[in-house]
Formats: structure tokens, C-alpha cells, sequence
């Protein structure tokens, strides 16, 4: 195990594996699927049940996976699990339920070609999937989109502080790019393990047992009342008003004087950082707006610059999904288009470049 | 009455305390009052209840956590062996248990129910078999007998058109990573006595680390079976037990 501050060169997935441990996680639940087995292997290797008392499990499925989170997170402990796009499609009942008992928890999807078996090359096509719902009911995800194995890193630590902010499932959405590549990275510190005292008060209402005087904790999403269910899904709706208000989280590269914005994300916004500097070397004045939470999405913010720029061009590794918020957040003040590659191709900077030139100039 | 007998050193039945004063929904005759009463007395015989985490199913018992004053949590269909893993897992001190219907944990959970019970994860799985889907109103279930009829075999049980009847059990005796199987019943003052040892030692056997356990329970339905409680209790003691024969399957 690397050491604090030391720099390290390891692929994303191993990077979410070493993060886990050190930011003190209880547990991880995951099964086997390219291109993120890494994070599961890298995790057995390590051996944390010897060092943080960190429990790993491989699962049947990812249908159990996600239960054991439902199971870990309702008893007050930081858990996650990893899979990629077919088996994040499995887990989505699973994560359903988790939303809907407000549980917090980290899922990663290190995303896949789809739709089907698809291929194991890199996607973002699961962008629907992960910030529109996935699973049955009105409910959302606080979705984390990494651009680099740094944040592969930085996002786990994170995205429990947030999903236990708002006892919300919180996911890494990443794709098989940052899974796969390796890069520099530093760790981060070591954080103990929460201690019973700990989790008995940041989680008050977790069931690890019904001590003298309290009521019982009862997880459940279940209520047959529908006056009750309406309520329940009122206060759900309201703290999500409530993340929107606070937790949207973007990057701008050269947006002050641009005339033309890309809005990409993940592994597609380096390569769109690529093709904005090639832009701009031909004279074409281009910034790069980077959602890193995908859910809330930054739709002020792309309004907000929709006011300067002469167009939108969304770069994506899909069919067009992330275009669809950018339209409803600039309200066709301007023009939004979208490139993409399909079936596992990553763009190239000089597509992109095209694309701005033939769409939108 | 004479007021001189009302003495405590007197006292030979009281409710457990751990059985919450609500109105329960399940159906007069119904076999889950008598299982959920002798797992409130087991846990308090035990002095576990400030360290027990039941799971109940989708299906009749789902509202399992109304009546036993314990934390619980409410698993998805079929996913409670999962859900109490990673419960007993995180917090192996904790006495966990799931408590499960035949078509959660011998259909849609059949994955689950394996797989938790051959990694011999230190939980009990209470299994309620009365061959029916009681919750959505009578039908067809893995465990339903041949002949049998329900809402969606009408006709009765066909094995060229359903197959058999599923026995989890036996499945269960032959994984390494169980530690006691059994299968008892609660239709009689005694075989709800055994039925309480039973639960009583795969708790016990949780806590000792031993591995899984699993104890079914034949119930009866009479709703869902269109019989009084009465003639259920003969119909399954003619018919059920025969197929699913009680008693211990393993005791490791």
C-alpha cells in the first residue's frame, strides 16, 4: 500500500479500490465484470479486512451486490460496490429501494458499450440511467462523473460525505477509460474507520440493534397509505430541490471570452479540452464547460454562459443523452448540438473540431 | 378468581414482551402469529434484543418489523439472505436473522438463499412454507404440491406444465457451509415446543459462529388454501408432511 502523499501510477479502478480503504469504508460488495474488476481484485490483494477491518465480499450477482449495500448501508456503515454497465442495469431495483429508505451509499459504474451485452469498450450511454432514475420511482442519484484516475480517487471520499449529508445513494460514473488508464495520482490520507459511538450518531436512525429506551429502527421503503406515500415522496422531492441548491459542482476551462462552449464530461471532457485548445490555435474562440455532477446537472451555469456563445456543442460518448439537460437549461436561446461515437468508439480531438465547424459555425 | 393465585411464582404463560400490542394482519388460522411469537421469546430468553436485526420478506411477513420490537430492516424480493449478510458481516456480534416465505426464498431468491447459506454466513434463515403466494392472493408457489390448486393452477398443479414442487430444505442439508437444517411445524402444542428449540439453537449457532442455519416452518394458508384453520392443520398433516417430512435434515 502506497504511502500518504506519495505520488503513484495505478489505473482508475485500482484507485477507487486504494480510496475506499483509506477513506474508511466498511464494506465493499461487488461482483466480477469487465472493465472494473480491477477495483474488486485490487481490493482482495490488499487484504483491508487485516488492516481497517474493511469486510470485502464477492457476491453472487449484482443483484445480491446491491442488496448487501441496501443491507450494510441501513445498518449505518460506509459501503459500496462497483460493477459496469450491464451489471449496474441488474442492480437497479436494488438501488430503488435504497433511494427510496434513504440510505447512503456508494455505487461505481465504470460504464461500458451497451445496449445488451454490448462490448467491453468504453460508453457514457448510461447517462440516462444514472441521472434520470435507472430504477422504478421518482428518485435521484448524486451522480459524480471523474475525468481522471485523481478524481477516480478524490470522488469516493466525497461521494460518502455527500450520500450521508442527504442519506442518498451517491454513484462515481465513470467509463472504461478512466477504469483502464493509469495516471498519476495521489492518494488520499488515511481516515480511521468509524468507531459505534461514531456511526450511532451519525446514524440515529440505522438498525444495528435496539438499545434501551429508543424505538425501533425499521428500514423499509414500503408504505400502503397513499396519503403517507404522497408525503413520503414530497420530503424525497424536496431534498433533492435541496442537493440542486447546493451541490452542483462543474469545471470551466477558457469560457470567459468564448464564442462557441463545449459541455462534455468524463473521459470525453479531456478529449474535448484537446479539440478546444486545436480550436483555438485555428483562431475559433471555444470554452469547455466539465459537469462534474451530472445529477444536480449545472444548468445555471450553461444558461448563464448560453447568454454569450453563439452555440453548444455537446461531446458525448453516446447517441445524445447529456444534450437533452443542456437544451432544457438554455431553453433554445441558442443553438445545441451534439456529436458522439457509438458501440465503444472514443472521439477523436479532430472529430470534435469538425463537428463544431459543421454544426454550429 | 381468588386474588391469592395472581403471584408471579404463579404466573406459567404471558405474552413476550417483545411482541408489540397492534393488531397483526395476518388471517385467523394463519401460521406466522405463532413463528413471530416464538421468535420474540427466543430472543428474549436469549437477551438479544438490544442486538438483533431481523429482515423480513416481500410477501405476507413483510410487515414482520410491526410486531417484534427490534430493528429490522425490509429486504427486497428474494434479497433478504443478502441484506442480512452484509448485516452480520459488518457487525458480527449482532444476532441477524431473515425471516422468508417460500416464493422469496425458494423462487425469486433461490440465488440468494444458496449462496448465503453455502458461504456459511452466521445467520438463521426461518423459511415459512405453505405452498402459496398468500400476499397477492393464492398462487402457484415453488413449494405447491402436485395436484394442488391455486390461482394460477387452477386446475391444479401439473409437473409436465409446472414442474415439482421444490424442497429447499434438502437442497440446504447438502451445502458445507450450513450448520443446522431442520424442519418442523406449529399445528400442535408440541410441535410448536420443538419448533421454538429449533429456532432457539440456530440462533444460538449464529452467535457461536457455527455457520448458516435454516428453519422451516410447514404453515399452513387457509385463506389462500379456501379451507377453515382447522381443516388446513389436517390437510397439511395428510398431505404437506408427506412431501416435507419433518425433522432435522443436518445438525453439524
Amino acid at each position: 500500500m502506497a504511502t500518504e502523499k506519495e505520488v503513484v501510477l495505478m489505473k482508475g479502478n485500482e484507485a477507487i479500490a486504494h480510496a475506499a480503504i483509506r477513506c474508511g469504508a466498511d464494506g465493499y460488495f461487488g461482483y466480477p465484470i469487465t472493465p472494473q474488476s480491477e477495483v474488486l481484485e485490487t481490493l482482495a490483494e490488499q487484504k483491508p479486512w487485516e488492516t481497517t477491518g474493511m469486510v470485502v465480499l464477492q457476491a453472487e450477482s449484482e443483484v445480491a451486490s446491491i442488496n448487501m449495500v441496501y443491507g450494510g448501508a441501513g445498518a449505518g456503515k460506509r459501503v459500496l460496490t462497483s460493477s459496469s454497465s450491464p451489471g449496474v442495469s441488474l442492480m437497479q431495483e436494488g438501488v430503488s429501494y435504497i433511494a427510496g429508505a434513504e440510505l447512503p451509499c456508494l455505487i461505481v459504474n465504470v460504464m461500458r458499450g451497451g445496449p445488451g451485452l454490448g462490448t467491453i469498450q468504453p460508453s457514457q450511454a448510461d447517462y440516462f440511467q444514472s441521472v434520470k432514475g435507472g430504477g422504478h420511482g421518482d428518485y435521484r442519484l448524486i451522480v459524480l462523473a471523474p475525468a481522471s484516475v485523481q478524481e477516480m480517487a478524490d470522488f469516493v471520499d466525497l461521494s460518502f460525505e455527500l450520500a450521508f449529508k442527504y442519506r442518498n445513494p451517491a454513484m462515481i460514473l465513470s467509463d472504461g477509460v478512466i477504469g483502464q488508464m493509469m495516471e498519476k495520482v495521489v492518494l488520499p490520507p488515511f481516515k480511521p474507520r468509524r468507531t459505534e459511538e461514531e456511526i450511532a450518531k451519525e446514524c440515529p436512525w440505522a438498525t444495528f440493534g435496539r438499545t434501551k429506551g429508543r424505538q425501533p429502527n425499521i428500514i423499509t421503503s414500503l408504505e400502503l397509505d397513499p396519503a403517507e406515500m404522497e408525503k413520503r415522496n414530497i420530503q424525497l422531492q424536496a431534498k433533492y430541490r435541496l442537493i440542486e441548491e447546493n451541490e452542483v459542482r462543474y469545471e470551466e476551462i477558457n469560457c470567459e471570452d468564448a464564442e462557441y462552449l463545449i459541455v462534455a464530461f468524463g473521459s470525453c471532457a479531456r478529449i474535448a479540452q484537446k479539440a478546444m485548445d486545436d480550436a483555438r490555435a485555428q483562431g475559433i474562440k471555444v470554452g469547455l464547460l466539465r459537469p462534474i455532477t451530472l445529477w444536480p446537472f449545472p444548468s445555471k451555469q450553461i444558461a448563464e454562459r448560453a447568454k454569450q456563445v453563439k452555440g453548444i456543442l455537446s461531446v458525448e460518448i453516446n447517441a445524445g443523452q447529456m444534450v437533452e439537460d443542456i437544451k432544457l437549461a438554455v431553453n433554445c436561446s441558442v443553438p445545441v448540438e451534439h456529436f458522439g461515437r457509438l458501440g465503444g468508439i472514443v472521439p477523436d480531438p479532430d472529430e470534435v473540431v469538425c463537428a463544431l465547424k459543421e454544426k454550429l459555425m | 378468581m381468588k386474588e391469592d393465585i395472581i403471584k408471579p411464582e404463579n404466573l406459567v404463560y404471558k405474552k413476550p414482551t417483545l411482541m408489540n400490542d397492534v393488531p397483526m394482519h395476518y388471517c385467523p388460522g394463519c401460521s406466522h402469529g405463532v413463528v413471530h411469537k416464538l421468535i420474540a421469546e427466543v430472543i428474549e430468553e436469549m437477551q438479544m434484543e438490544e442486538k438483533t436485526i431481523g429482515v423480513s420478506p416481500v410477501g405476507c411477513a413483510v410487515f414482520a418489523y410491526k410486531y417484534i420490537d427490534i430493528d429490522w430492516q425490509e429486504a427486497a424480493h428474494g434479497r433478504a439472505p443478502g441484506v442480512a449478510t452484509a448485516i452480520k458481516r459488518l457487525w458480527p456480534d449482532r444476532l441477524v436473522f431473515t425471516y422468508q416465505g417460500d416464493g422469496d426464498l425458494a423462487c425469486i431468491g433461490t440465488a440468494e438463499t444458496i449462496h448465503a447459506l453455502n458461504r456459511g454466513e452466521n445467520i438463521t434463515i426461518i423459511f415459512i412454507n405453505n405452498a402459496i403466494y398468500g400476499m397477492t392472493g393464492g398462487q402457484m408457489a415453488p413449494t405447491t404440491l402436485v395436484g394442488m390448486k391455486t390461482a394460477t393452477c387452477p386446475y391444479g398443479r401439473d409437473v409436465a406444465l409446472h414442474g415439482y414442487p421444490l424442497k429447499m430444505t434438502e437442497i440446504a442439508a447438502q451445502l458445507e457451509g450450513t450448520a443446522y437444517v431442520t424442519r418442523q411445524s406449529v399445528h400442535t402444542v408440541a410441535a410448536i415446543r420443538k419448533a421454538k428449540k429449533a429456532i432457539r439453537k440456530a440462533f444460538e449457532n449464529s452467535m457461536a459462529g457455527k455457520g448458516s442455519n435454516l428453519v422451516e416452518i410447514v404453515s399452513t394458508c387457509n385463506s389462500g388454501w379456501k379451507m377453515s384453520p382447522e381443516k388446513s392443520n389436517k390437510w397439511m398433516e395428510e398431505n404437506m408432511f408427506k412431501y416435507y417430512e419433518l425433522g432435522d435434515l443436518k445438525d453439524k
